[in-house]
């Protein structure tokens, strides 16, 4: 285990020093949400149906994906890491007595809570003290922010184990861009990076239901703000452990296969 | 120590023609070309050993290495090495060596070299006396205080060699595999390096392994070497043999001569 908690602390330690390059992404985090507001702003104007998310859970939905998107972005991946695999570094890590599958969980962990961890609070304060229109909402009970809590926790797991399987692909196709991109657009669309999903139109609801990426969103963000609760949201919760378990398994499974055929590149 | 009996290994390479037309058609059909890395590899390793490993370059070292230190599964043949096969017990094998690749590094490149050895340390979980005593060690026998709180980043690549050698022996194992250590240092770094492999192999029995293309590294550590050609072990024995039946008296000399010798 200390194995394990070493690699952490070194990783979260070395990510703390990125001083500017949080208060930089604050800055572009604090751009970016006021834009969406903005243009949904917009849209529930000019709508006359009631809409699917009352406007201030959609604002909560908005800060809190700025406030955490060093959790949950899945189009970042550790570049080190990337480029250990394709030129043939990653040899040490073959010669060591750890698990490597969870080595690496731990060093992506450590990577983006350190990020998180610069950035979450600064937006979020501030984002409580905006002009009413765009401010962020305590959520309704003690019970939302519970469970928002526990899908969070959750939330990071599954990136980790999501982004595994990035890390596991560039040992069989040799190039990280396919895979990032891969990974990245499509998850970003379908946790509800882009549009939050009860907006989407229905048809297009049923189908991100059936995929893994909006429990990394759109589950927590909406327990947050009550816009899922009760029974639905322990069952949902219930979903969500149930996708960490089979995706942990299926990329253990996986990791296995590539480390036994595994090609070190570059002599 | 360490004994590999028939070991095999092929890689399969993608042949491609040059041009359009056959990049096109590679789309569709591709063709590969088997390399046969490891053919046939055998030879025995006693305790305390230091061996040079020699061969032109894909001539096998590299994979050789990689075998022997758990990394790549041959496709048959048997290697024990103190009673592991390094592929089928890699976790409980890999405690007890050390690797250096030369043109790779094990540190991490944006924190001091003392916080990667810490890390280390817990990786194998060195007790801290242990560690502490290793630490003094190999700080008395290669210089290491005056860079040890230096981040990689800034180090020379003398330096940082020396700090890639000390930390393959944090935990003390007891068989070293170094690919290439002496690649691309400057002659005071390359006597420091051979100094230390001599001092630490004499002081601790250390079994050493070493590739290199450096006749001097060779010269100076040991009598033994192994070498390999093609994927096939040509000559095992000493190496003042070689020296004698040459005409020549240029280490360098000597060496490409026996390439010719042997076609490589």
């Amino acid at each position: 285990m200390i194995t394990y908690t070493s690699i952490f602390r070194m990783r979260f330690i070395a990510g703390l020093q990125y001083r500017a390059a949080a208060w930089a992404g604050i800055a572009t985090q604090f751009a970016f949400g006021f834009m969406h507001l903005m243009i949904f702003q917009a849209f529930y104007r000019s709508s006359g149906t009631a809409p699917p998310m009352e406007w201030p859970q959609l604002v909560a939905y908005e800060w809190l994906q700025q406030a955490f998107l060093a959790l949950i972005m899945l189009w970042w991946q550790d570049g080190d890491l990337l480029s250990g695999i394709t030129d043939g570094n990653a040899a040490y890590e073959l010669c060591r007595p750890y698990d490597l599958y969870t080595f690496w969980c731990m060093r992506l962990a450590a990577v983006r809570l350190s990020s998180a961890a610069l950035k979450f609070s600064p937006v979020l304060i501030v984002s409580l003290f905006l002009p009413r229109a765009y401010r962020m909402t305590l959520p309704p009970n003690f019970a939302a922010f519970g469970l928002f809590l526990i899908a969070m926790t959750l939330s990071l797991t599954l990136v980790i184990a999501l982004s595994m399987l990035v890390y596991i692909l560039t040992f069989v196709t040799l190039s990280s861009m396919g895979s990032r991109l891969l990974v990245g657009v499509s998850a970003d669309f379908m946790m509800g990076a882009i549009i939050p999903i009860p907006l989407m139109p229905v048809w297009a609801q049923r189908i991100v239901y059936c995929f893994p990426f909006r429990y990394v969103q759109d589950l927590p963000f909406r327990l947050y703000s009550g816009h899922i609760s009760g029974a639905d949201a322990l069952a949902q919760i219930g979903v969500q452990i149930a996708w960490v378990a089979a995706l942990i398994l299926f990329g253990r499974w996986a990791f296995g296969r590539v480390m036994r055929r595994v090609v070190i590149q570059g002599g | 120590m360490i004994t590999l009996a028939n070991i095999h290994k092929t890689f399969k390479v993608a042949k491609r023609e040059k041009g359009t037309a056959a990049a096109l058609k590679s789309l569709f059909h591709r063709e590969y070309r088997r390399v046969h890395a490891l053919d046939g590899v055998s030879f025995h390793v006693d305790e305390g050993e230091i061996v040079g490993y020699i061969g032109p370059n894909g001539a096998g070292k590299s994979t050789s290495i990689k075998v022997m230190s758990g990394i790549l599964v041959p496709d048959s043949g048997t290697c024990g090495i103190m009673g592991y096969t390094p592929w089928k017990q890699r976790r409980e094998y890999v405690r007890h060596i050390g690797v250096v690749f030369g043109q790779r590094t094990q540190l991490w490149w944006d924190v001091p070299v003392s916080d990667s050895f810490d890390l280390l340390r817990d990786i194998y979980k060195v007790p801290q006396s242990e560690y502490r005593r290793n630490l003094d060690l190999l700080t008395e026998t290669i210089g290491l205080q005056d860079f040890i709180n230096t981040p990689l980043r800034q180090l020379s690549l003398g330096q940082r060699m020396r700090a890639e050698i000390a930390a393959s022996l944090l935990h003390s194992p007891k068989v070293l595999f170094l690919d290439e250590p002496t690649i691309g240092l400057d002659a005071p770094s390359k006597l420091a390096v051979r100094r230390f492999i001599k001092d630490i192999n004499a002081e601790t029995k250390l079994t050493v392994i070493l590739t290199t293309h450096d006749m001097n590294d060779i010269d100076a550590l040991t009598d033994r070497v192994v070498l390999i050609g093609k994927g096939k072990i040509l000559y095992d024995g000493a190496f003042s043999e070689i020296k004698n039946r040459s005409d020549h008296s240029a280490l360098e000399e000597v060496i490409a001569e026996l390439y010719r010798e042997y076609e490589l």
